[in-house]
């Protein structure tokens, strides 16, 4: 089977490295028509135009050229054509999908049925890779360094997918974590056995504003309404797990701020002028990032 | 006690005989297996005694033999089933099922947002022995499900 990108778990260490070391050769040089004359079809059978956008643009930097659906009005698969006739099809046309798809494992079984490599934009609540890779990116390019990692996960940590990966990349690097959300949202058992497996120090807080201090990297994730049947019980931790910038007085000089975006409002707008804001940065990294996949995937370490 | 014990002795010439099977899977056992299917002689009878068990039930069937794959597919749910193979009356061969590592197509998903409980796509899992008992994640998905979440694919919906 080709190589493809679905989970985080598909890539080695030896080759996330590789990846990050690729993404930050095409921050210097961003425009390199290394792939001129290959299609990448880009799949997203849910809308996500920030995620969409910065795999396209990262397909025309490289010099291919993109073809695609960006919802699935008027396709054959809103008349029910199942993602496998789907991804047959398209993978007549293309030389590597990159696939959005509601369903969780949806992206694995298209890597099954595809004879060109897929690149997992999001699965459901599943994976999300490259999200995780650019964090990674996002991480070594502010501390110079990936190992020994001092960060602190705030929000959403029982549905963030987000977290949930970005915790099995670093648990390669030895990192250290603190875990700070409401009762409701906690960090799922499974994953703090993992790291108790892997003999890494995790703590677990419901406090924000004691636990950043010793922070490298202030990780933030989206509380969302719908996870809560209380609204009374939202209102209340929306805010207590609200990043204010006089929350930031004693944080770190080189702390970053990371968010996936889009945030609503657990970091205010006043965070966003102070050096340790760091969010709109990773989103551009993003777009290396995803040059360093889509070029690995295509053409292997060089 | 005479029906019993006439039911334990009742012979078969050549064929399989699957004992240890737990009495509540008898019948998912059966239907994994297929053996609706068959035109052989089967025979079988649950709640008998057993020392392993507590309560068994054994299966008998004449002119059939099994390949380990197929056998095992019957592990996720009779982990302690024994076989006897026999020959002219005789129990030529003894064995035991193992899970097998990958398992295909048995078991369901117990994630809802799955796409194999969406789509037509066989299931596959990988099979894990822990504390709590059988653990199978979900090759596509990759969540977990445990013996007390497990639900076996029945005929109609495979
Ligand atoms: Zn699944």
């Amino acid at each position: 089977m080709m190589k493809s990108l679905i989970s985080i778990h598909d890539f080695s260490k030896d080759e996330m490295l590789y990846v990050l070391q690729r993404a930050a050769e095409f921050e210097k040089n961003p425009s390199q028509s290394l792939l001129a004359g290959k299609v990448v079809g880009s799949i997203f059978f849910e809308p996500s135009t920030r995620t969409r956008l910065s795999f396209e643009t990262a397909a025309n930097r490289l010099g291919a050229r993109v073809v695609g659906f960006s919802d699935v009005k008027n396709t054959s698969v809103s008349k029910g054509e199942t993602l496998k006739d789907t991804i047959k099809m398209v993978a007549n046309y293309v030389d590597l999908i990159v696939l959005r798809h509601p369903l969780e494992g949806s992206a694995r079984y298209a890597a099954e049925v595809a004879n060109v490599p897929v690149v997992n934009a999001g699965d459901g609540a599943n994976q999300h890779p490259s999200q995780t890779l650019l964090d990674l990116y996002s991480i070594q390019k502010t501390q110079g360094r990936l190992d020994n990692i001092h960060i602190t996960m705030v929000g959403d940590l029982k549905y963030g997918r987000t977290v949930h990966s970005l915790l099995q990349a670093l648990s390669l690097f030895n990192a250290r974590f603190k875990f700070i959300a409401p009762p409701e949202l906690q960090m799922p058992a499974e994953y703090k056995t993992y790291l108790r497996g892997k003999g890494l120090a995790f703590e677990e807080h419901t406090d924000l504003i004691r636990n950043i201090g010793d922070a490298d990297i202030l990780y933030m994730t989206r509380v969302q309404q719908e996870r809560f049947q209380d609204p009374i019980e939202y209102e209340k931790v929306k805010n207590s797990y609200s990043l204010k910038k006089s929350m930031l007085a004693k944080a770190k000089p080189t702390m970053k701020i990371l968010h996936p975006l889009p945030r609503v409002n657990e970091i205010d707008a006043g965070v966003d002028d102070t050096p340790h804001a760091y969010y709109f940065e990773q989103a551009r990294n993003g777009m290396f990032t995803r040059m360093a996949i889509i070029a690995y995937l295509l053409q292997g370490a060089r | 006690m005479t029906n019993e014990k006439e039911f334990k002795v009742t012979a078969i010439k050549d064929g399989t005989v699957i004992d240890h099977v737990p009495s509540k899977q008898l019948f998912k056992v059966i239907e994994i297996l297929g053996l609706e299917n068959y035109a052989n002689q089967i025979t079988f009878g649950m709640n008998l005694e057993s020392k392993k068990l507590g309560n068994k039930a054994i299966i008998k069937i004449a002119d059939l033999f099994f390949e380990d794959d197929d056998i095992n597919r019957i592990a996720l749910i009779a982990p302690q089933a024994k076989l006897n193979i026999i020959r002219n009356y005789k129990v030529v061969e003894k064995r035991s099922v193992t899970i097998p590592e990958i398992i295909t197509g048995i078991a369901k998903c117990v994630n809802p947002h799955c796409i194999t409980n969406h789509q037509p796509v066989e299931t596959r899992f990988l099979a894990q022995s822990s504390d709590n008992g059988l653990l199978l994640t979900c090759c596509y998905c990759e969540k977990t499900t445990d013996s007390q979440t497990l639900r076996i694919i029945t005929k109609e919906e495979s």
